[in-house]
């Protein structure tokens, strides 16, 4: 017990070279995790990456093929029960049930959870007040907007109190707003002390609430680090300066070593680490040259640049590239 | 496995057929395939096709059994169909990563399929006795009676638990249960099997049904019940731990994917 322990103070889940193949097709190949208790941790990849299979290992639904796998200082193999009873799972697609209002839905959960009639009534109420849903607590959920059907998959999540909480593509499908407050809802859960283990094909997503970010890529973790880490593997942000003529392109141009030109776009693009003082002393050189700037723009470096950069020296290549030949 | 002193197995199960029950109450096809289809099989059988059949007591009196069984077919179509719903929807994922009784999720379906199949078969019952169908029977032989309904109902709930589990859509879900709606009519049923070429007449004889029909008929009529009252338990018993066992199965297997 005191190994499990203290396996559960270093780590929330840990994974040493997990495996999962479906017939021919490898859909894990040896991934490493470690994700700290009280961190968001996102898994970032593109579809088909391997994200769902990873979160239902995880999760407990399904056994991998190798591997350790060890979830709040449960062994995944010896006693899934036990990861169980720590865990929650918010799968892709919302797990509600259309027929029963959104109360009954988190009160059969309390049931199942075996909260007690008084205990599970109360922890209702509570989650529909947190999640915004009292108004429509008497109502199917089959009625529900997108939205709010994620917000009660969530609370039914929540239930009973899990100390990790597995996101699959959180957002996905939802409009601007609605993903907002899923993102101001998980950051709310990291504040009260649980662990968030979420998959995203949404770089902005992981930036935005990711301690941590692991990019999955042809079934393994091919980045690993905080979004600032990662960030810093691909060059910096640059400012692009559009033109309406060709000769203030290249008067331009000349006057920055280090611009890069995209002479059909008549567009230049200069690089910065978009400092203010950097950016104003780069602005008063381009005044110096009288010309008339169509168009500018700032380009930070953002988990895209990462994602693309990363995964296009895989294995996603060549693939595409066998495809094309076909 | 490390004992789960927590794990309550009675209580999940007891919330599972509630929730499934509340579902059913809840669909708009309970209502029709519940009560509306036992209703209209009845006036059919009976009106319609009734006249001009030729059968020793009054048609009405020998279609009833066979009506019973037909509807608690099409109440177990139902029950794959939201077996498969269920399966797809992901909601079975969440009750999988929960701490819960496995079996639970398919126990669940069954009472509710079994309940709900039973009333049913008390809206026939209820529906004959207005229309003048005059059951001989006592009460030991209308609890014998029903005891055998409910054992055909259990054995066809467990057989379309498993063939929801099969499905990979609602569609074919129903599809799958459609040989349960179509083997009452090559039976006993509704016209007797003498009547049937020879090839027929030994399949109809030899089914499940005929024998659950016979004896549900003898007991309710006082007609001679035999040892087909054995033979109909045997099949029963035999479907329904064929279909537990075909069922618990399939849903292991999903699981591991």
């Amino acid at each position: 017990m005191s190994i499990r322990d203290t396996q559960f103070c270093a780590s929330a889940v840990s994974v040493t070279g997990l495996r999962k193949a479906y017939g021919d097709v490898t859909v894990l190949d040896g991934v490493d995790l470690d994700v700290p208790p009280g961190s968001v941790f996102a898994l970032l990849g593109a579809n088909g990456a391997g994200k769902t299979t990873m979160v239902r290992i995880l999760s407990t639904l399904t056994p991998p093929d190798a591997g350790t796998v060890h979830v709040a200082g449960h062994d995944l193999r010896c006693d899934p029960q036990g990861v169980r009873r720590k865990i929650s799972l918010t799968g892709q697609y919302a797990a509600v049930d259309d027929l029963l209002t959104g109360e009954e839905n988190l009160r059969l959960m309390a049931r199942l959870s075996h909260l007690g009639r008084a205990e599970g009534k109360r922890r209702a109420r509570e989650l529909l007040e947190q999640f915004d849903l009292v108004d429509a607590r008497t109502r199917r959920a089959g009625t529900y907007s997108g939205g709010m059907t994620r917000r009660l998959d969530l609370a039914m999540s929540l239930i009973s109190r899990p100390d990790i909480i597995f996101l699959d593509e959180p957002t996905t499908g939802l409009d601007p707003r609605s993903r907002q407050s899923m993102w101001e809802m998980i950051r709310r859960l990291v504040d009260g002390g649980v662990t968030i283990f979420l998959t995203t094909q949404y770089l902005e997503e992981a930036d935005r609430l990711a301690d941590r970010v692991a990019v999955l890529d042809g079934g393994r973790v091919v980045a690993e680090g905080t979004p600032d880490e990662l960030k810093r593997l691909v060059p910096g942000g640059h400012l692009e300066l559009t033109f309406t003529r060709p000769s203030e392109l290249h008067d331009v141009a000349q006057a920055f070593d280090d611009a890069v030109l995209d002479a059909d776009r008549l567009a230049v693009q200069v690089p910065t680490d978009g400092s203010i003082g950097q950016l104003k002393t780069l602005l008063g050189r381009i005044d110096d040259q009288s010309v008339t700037v169509d168009k500018l723009s700032l380009h930070s470096p953002d988990l895209d640049d990462v994602f693309f950069a990363l995964t296009d020296n895989s294995n996603a290549s060549p693939i595409r590239n066998e495809a094309a030949a076909r | 496995m490390i004992p789960n002193t927590q794990s309550r197995p009675l209580d999940d199960f007891a919330a599972m057929t509630g929730r499934s029950l509340t579902r059913l109450l809840r669909s708009p096809d309970t209502m029709i395939m519940g009560v509306a289809l036992p209703v209209m099989l009845l006036l059919l059988f009976v009106y319609v096709f009734g006249g001009a059949m030729q059968t020793a007591t009054g048609y009405l009196d020998y279609v009833v059994p066979g009506i019973i069984l037909l509807c608690a077919g099409f109440g177990s179509s139902q029950t794959a169909v939201s077996v498969t719903g269920d399966m797809v929807h992901g909601i079975v994922d969440r009750f999988r990563s929960m701490p819960i009784a496995r079996s639970a999720f398919l126990f669940g379906h069954v009472a509710s399929s079994v309940i709900r199949n039973l009333l049913t078969s008390l809206v026939v019952i209820g529906v004959a006795m207005i229309m003048g169908f005059g059951p001989t029977a006592g009460p030991i032989q209308w609890l014998a009676a029903l005891a055998i309904v409910a054992l055909f109902i259990l054995a066809i709930s467990w057989l379309a638990t498993a063939l929801g589990l099969l499905a990979g859509t609602e569609e074919a879900a129903n599809g799958f249960t459609f040989f349960l709606l179509f083997l009452p009519y090559v039976s006993s049923a509704f016209v007797p099997t003498d009547t049937m070429p020879s090839w027929l007449h030994a399949f109809a004889e030899n089914q499940p049904v005929t024998p659950v029909i016979e004896t549900v008929r003898g007991l309710l009529l006082g007609t001679p019940v035999d040892d087909t009252a054995l033979i109909a338990v045997l099949w029963c018993v035999g479907i329904a731990c064929a279909g537990y066992l075909w069922a618990i199965t399939l849903f292991t297997r999903r699981a591991a994917r």
